[in-house]
C-alpha cells in the first residue's frame, strides 16, 4: 500500500470570508475576502504561490467555466489553476489538489480554494439541475432534502428506531449546531434554537423539517499548503500537518445492485474512514479524534455519519447524540463552529471551511468557541451526492508532533 | 373453413382518482346554476401524469397478462386526444409494451368512434392485434362535458385461436357502418375544447334517427332480432336515450349495460371498448353481444361469447378499476392537472426538460420499456445496462442480455414525500426499489399517499409522464411505481 501523505505537508495559512447572503459581493470578492486573511496568516507573497486548485459546484449561478476567475479575481501570477467539481465534495477535492502537488515535490506552495455564490439564484436551497441526458431520463430529479431523508426510514426500518425517536435526535443535532453558531461571528445563522421550534417546524421532505436542513450560502474559504520544512523556514513554530486525505466515489453498487447498500449508510464514508485512519495511524478513533466537523447537509446525515466514521457503533448513534456526546462541551464535539446546519455551506468552499474550523481549534485561535480541552487531532467530511451515489471525503489535520 | 376471427382477451384501465360532481358543482353553481341535473356521482379523472398514451399501456398491460406479446402482430390506438399531431402515439404504446419491431402500427382518430372502427378493421383482418382505446378529454370549467366525460382506456385484443395467444372469448359475427357529416360536436385541430349544438337535435336527429337506425339495419343485416341480444352497449351518456333505443329494436330493457355514467363518465373514442370489456367479463358462453360506437354516424358490432369468455383472475378489468377507487373532492387540483388553472409553480419548475433524440433513441428500451439487463455470467440484474456489470466480483464485458423489469413486483428500500421539489401533485414521493429477482431502481413513485409507504411494501411499475418540456411541447415518459393492492397480479 502506497505510504500515504500523513506529515508530509503543512497547513500555512488559511482564510475564510463571512458566510451567509453575500448581497453585498459577488464571487470574485468573496475570494479576495477569504485570500487575504490567508496569505496574511501564510506571511508569503502572492508570486511564492506555484499553483492553485479552485473548487465549485454549481456553474450556472456561479463564476462560469476554467480556472480562470480564481487567476483573475487574485490576479495570480499565470501558474496553473484548475478547476475542480466534485459535487458538495469539491472543497476537500481543491485541497487534495493543492496538497498532492506539495507532496509530490513539484511544488513548494500551493493554494486551494473554494467558493460558492448562491444566493443570486432567486430561492433557497441548491439549484435545480440537469444531471445529463441519459440519468435525465431515467433519473428522480428528487431535490437534496428528499435524497437524503431516505436515510432516515432505512435507518429506522434496520435498526427498529420509532419515528419520534429518531425525529428527537435528529432535533437534538440541530439545536446543538444552532448553540455552536451563536459563537461564531462568520456563520451564516447566528441564532440558538429550542427542541421544540425544532419539532415543529414545516416539513420538507419527511422526515426532515426546515430545521434538519443546512441552508446554502455565500462564501468563500481557502488554505495555502507547504512542505513542513519551508513551513519552519519561514518561521511557522506550531504546524498543522495533514495527517490523512482520503476521498471515495460511489462505483453504482448502492445505486444498482438489489439486495446490497440497505440505505441506512453511506457505503463510501466507510471506506474513506477506513482508509484514513490507517493513513493517519488512528487505531480507535472515538478516542483519538479531538474534534470533527462532517457533512451536515441534513441533521440524518450527522446522524449516521457517526457510525459511518466508526465514532459511534452501528444503530448506536442516536443515542450517542441524545446524550449529548457530540455537544461543544461533550466528548468529542461535532460542528463547534455551527457546522453546514449554522456556518453555512457555499458548496465548494465547505470542505476547505471545515479544515478552517480544525485548523484554529488545533492553534488554539477559535475565540469564543475554542474548544476546552486542548484538540491534537481533528476530523473533517466533506460529502457530495446524495446516500445511493455520492462522493465522499475524510481529512484529518493535526499538530505536528501529535 | 377458416377460424373464426373474435376477440382474444380484453383488459381496462381507469385512473384510480374519481372527482366528485358535487364539488365540481358546488364550486360553479353560481355561474352555472343549470348543472345542477348533473351533479351525482362521479367521474373517472387521470392525474397530471397520464395522457392517453399511458392509459393505453396500462390498459394493455392488463390485457395482455399473461400473454405472448410476441405473438402480436399489429396495434391500433383509437383516441381523440392523442398527445401528438405527427408522431406515431401507437407506436410508443408499442415500445411501452415492448412489442416486437416487426408489426403494424397505426393510429385512429378524428371521432368518438375511432374505438369501434379500429375495432372493426381488426375484425376483418385474421392477424392478431391490439385495439386500444383511450381518452381523455378537456372541456371547459363549468361545461357539461367537465362533468359528463371521464378519462380512461381499453384494450381488446383480436385474433384468431390457434395464434398463440389462447382460444377467441367472443367470435365476432359481423358489422354495420353508416358514415354522415353530423355535426353534433367538433373540435378543429388547433382548439382546446369541443363546441356542441343543442342536445335536442342531438338526441332527435343524431341518436334516435342516425344510431337507432344504423342499430335496426344491424341488426336486420346480421339475421338477429333485438330479443337476441344478451347484452346492448349503446355508449350514449344522455339519461335515457340508451334505454329507448334498445326499446325501439325490440332488446330487451335487462339487456342494455350500464354506461358507466355515475361511476366513471363518458371515455369517449374509449367508450365503447371499455362497456364492451365490462360486458366480457361477465358475459355468459353464447350470449351476444351487441356494440355500438357513434359519431359523425355510427358502427354497430355483435358478437358471441364462447366458452373462453370471462375475466382471468389475474387481471384487474373494469371491475377491478372499479374496485379501487378513490373518491376525490379536489376541484382545483384537477382543473390544474388539465391546465385549466395556472398556479404559480415557483422558480423550482424552471428546470429546463428538453430531451435530446439521439440518447432517447439509443435508449429507448430502458427508458419506454424499462428493460434492463441481467449478466449471462454472473446473474446478476440491473438498471439499466451497462458496459461493465454492477457486480463487484465480476468485471465481465459485453455479457448483459435484455431484461423486462416493467411486470415484476418490487419492494421499498428507501423512501420520501418532498414537499420541497416542484411537483404537480405534492408531495412528490420516491425512493430506492428492490425487484423481485434482481435489479434495483430509484423511482418515482405514484397514486400514493403517506399511509401507502414504509420500508418493505410491495410496489409494481406503471407507465406515466416524467416530464413535459413546455418549450418545445414534447412529452417525457418513464416508469413509476405504485404500491401493490388486493387484486393486483
Amino acid at each position: 500500500m502506497a505510504k500515504g501523505i500523513r506529515d508530509k505537508v503543512a497547513i500555512l495559512g488559511m482564510g475564510c470570508a463571512k458566510f451567509g447572503e453575500r448581497w453585498d459581493m459577488d464571487a470574485d470578492q468573496l475570494m479576495v475576502e477569504a485570500f487575504n486573511e490567508a496569505v496574511g496568516d501564510a506571511g508569503i507573497d502572492v508570486s511564492q504561490l506555484d499553483a492553485a486548485w479552485l473548487a465549485v459546484a454549481f456553474d450556472a449561478v456561479n463564476i462560469g467555466p476554467s480556472g480562470i476567475p480564481l487567476s483573475m479575481a487574485l490576479r495570480l501570477p499565470n501558474i496553473g489553476v484548475t478547476k475542480v467539481e466534485n459535487y458538495c465534495a469539491s472543497g476537500t477535492e481543491a485541497f487534495r489538489g493543492a496538497v498532492y502537488a506539495v507532496a509530490s515535490g513539484a511544488c513548494d506552495i500551493a493554494l486551494a480554494l473554494g467558493a460558492e455564490k448562491l444566493k443570486d439564484t432567486g430561492y433557497g436551497g441548491l439549484p435545480v439541475r440537469s444531471r445529463g441526458t441519459t440519468f435525465d431520463m431515467i433519473g428522480v430529479t428528487g431535490s437534496a432534502p428528499g435524497n437524503f431523508a431516505q436515510l432516515a426510514a432505512a435507518y429506522r426500518a434496520k435498526h427498529g428506531v420509532s419515528k419520534d425517536e429518531l425525529k428527537q435526535a435528529m432535533a437534538h443535532i440541530s439545536v446543538k449546531s444552532h448553540a455552536n453558531g451563536s459563537r461564531n461571528p462568520k456563520a451564516h445563522l447566528q441564532k440558538a434554537v429550542d427542541m421544540e421550534t425544532v419539532l415543529n417546524a414545516p416539513m420538507i421532505a419527511e422526515p426532515l423539517g426546515l430545521f434538519d436542513c443546512c441552508g446554502v450560502s455565500d462564501g468563500a474559504a481557502c488554505a495555502i499548503v507547504t512542505t513542513p520544512e519551508i513551513a519552519r523556514s519561514l518561521g511557522k513554530r506550531d504546524l498543522v500537518t495533514i495527517k490523512a486525505l482520503q476521498i471515495s466515489a460511489s462505483n453504482g453498487w448502492e445505486l444498482q445492485q438489489a439486495g446490497g447498500w440497505d440505505g441506512s449508510y453511506f457505503h463510501t464514508t466507510r471506506v474513506a474512514a477506513a482508509k484514513a485512519y490507517q493513513e493517519a495511524g488512528i487505531t480507535n478513533p472515538r478516542e483519538q479524534i479531538s474534534l470533527m466537523e462532517v457533512h451536515d447537509c441534513f441533521s440524518i446525515t450527522e446522524l449516521v455519519t457517526m457510525e459511518d466514521l466508526f465514532i459511534s457503533k452501528e444503530g448506536q448513534g442516536y443515542k450517542d447524540v441524545l446524550d449529548g456526546f457530540f455537544d461543544a462541551d461533550g466528548g468529542l464535539p461535532c460542528q463547534i463552529d455551527g457546522g453546514l446546519k449554522c456556518f453555512g455551506h457555499p458548496i465548494g468552499a465547505s470542505g476547505l471551511r471545515m479544515i478552517y474550523e480544525n485548523y484554529l481549534q488545533l492553534l488554539g485561535r477559535a475565540g469564543a468557541r475554542q474548544r476546552s480541552t486542548p484538540p491534537t487531532m481533528a476530523l473533517s467530511h466533506n460529502l457530495g451526492g446524495s446516500p445511493i451515489q455520492n462522493v465522499s471525503a475524510v481529512a484529518i489535520v493535526g499538530l505536528a508532533d501529535a | 373453413m377458416s377460424r373464426p376471427t373474435g376477440i382474444l382477451a380484453f383488459g381496462a384501465y381507469i385512473p384510480q382518482r374519481r372527482l366528485q360532481r358535487s364539488a365540481v358543482y358546488a364550486a360553479n353553481a353560481w355561474f352555472a346554476p343549470n348543472l345542477k341535473g348533473q351533479s351525482k356521482g362521479e367521474r373517472a379523472i387521470a392525474c397530471w401524469d397520464e395522457d392517453t398514451v399511458t392509459m393505453a399501456v396500462e390498459a394493455s398491460r392488463d390485457c395482455l397478462t399473461g400473454l405472448d406479446r410476441s405473438a402480436i402482430a399489429g396495434i391500433s390506438l383509437a383516441s381523440t386526444t392523442l398527445p401528438y399531431a405527427d408522431r406515431l402515439n401507437s407506436g410508443l404504446v408499442k415500445e411501452a409494451l415492448c412489442l416486437e419491431t416487426n408489426i403494424t402500427a397505426n393510429d385512429q382518430t378524428g371521432s368518438l368512434r375511432a374505438g369501434t372502427s379500429a375495432l372493426i378493421q381488426a375484425l376483418n383482418g385474421t392477424a392478431a392485434q391490439l385495439v386500444v382505446g383511450a381518452d381523455l378529454r378537456k372541456a371547459r370549467p363549468a361545461s357539461e362535458g367537465e362533468l359528463v366525460q371521464g378519462d380512461a382506456a381499453a384494450a381488446i385484443l383480436v385474433g384468431q385461436a390457434g395464434q398463440g395467444l389462447g382460444e377467441v372469448a367472443a367470435t365476432f359475427l359481423g358489422s354495420h357502418s353508416v358514415t354522415i357529416d353530423f355535426v353534433d360536436h367538433f373540435r378543429s385541430t388547433s382548439a382546446e375544447f369541443d363546441y356542441g349544438w343543442e342536445s335536442r337535435w342531438i338526441r332527435d336527429e343524431g341518436h334516435t334517427k342516425i344510431l337507432g337506425g344504423a342499430l335496426k339495419e344491424a341488426l336486420t343485416k346480421l339475421g338477429v332480432t333485438g330479443a337476441d341480444i344478451d347484452h346492448a352497449i349503446i355508449p350514449v351518456a344522455v339519461r335515457g336515450v340508451p334505454e329507448s333505443l334498445a326499446k325501439s329494436c325490440g332488446i330487451k330493457p335487462e339487456a342494455v349495460r350500464d354506461s358507466l355514467s355515475a361511476v366513471v363518465g363518458d371515455s369517449g373514442a374509449a367508450h365503447p371498448l371499455l362497456m364492451l370489456a365490462a360486458a366480457l367479463e361477465v358475459a355468459k358462453p353464447g350470449a351476444k353481444i351487441l356494440l355500438a360506437g357513434f359519431g359523425q354516424g355510427a358502427d354497430v358490432l355483435l358478437f358471441q361469447a364462447t366458452a373462453a369468455v370471462g375475466r382471468p383472475p389475474e387481471q384487474l378489468g373494469v371491475a377491478g378499476h372499479l374496485a379501487r377507487a378513490r373518491q376525490d373532492t379536489n376541484y382545483t387540483r384537477f382543473l390544474f392537472h388539465r391546465g385549466l388553472l395556472d398556479l404559480e409553480k415557483g422558480m423550482r419548475a424552471e428546470m429546463d426538460e428538453k430531451q435530446p433524440g439521439t440518447s432517447l433513441y439509443r435508449n429507448r428500451k430502458a427508458v419506454m420499456g424499462l428493460v434492463g439487463g441481467r449478466c449471462t455470467k454472473t446473474g446478476t440484474v440491473q438498471f439499466p445496462k451497462t458496459e461493465i456489470g454492477v457486480n463487484a466480483n465480476d468485471r465481465s464485458q459485453g455479457t448483459q442480455e435484455d431484461y423486462p423489469l416493467a411486470d415484476k413486483i418490487a419492494k421499498i428500500v428507501t423512501y420520501t414525500a418532498d414537499s420541497l421539489s416542484f411537483s404537480p401533485d405534492p408531495p412528490v414521493y420516491y425512493g430506492a426499489i428492490d425487484f423481485e429477482g434482481g435489479g434495483r431502481l430509484v423511482a418515482e413513485f405514484a397514486d400514493c399517499s403517506a399511509e401507502d409507504v414504509e420500508v418493505g411494501r410491495q410496489m409494481r411499475m406503471v407507465f406515466r409522464i416524467k416530464a413535459v418540456d413546455h418549450a418545445r411541447d414534447f412529452t417525457k415518459y418513464f416508469w413509476k411505481a405504485v404500491p401493490v393492492q388486493k387484486g393486483d397480479a
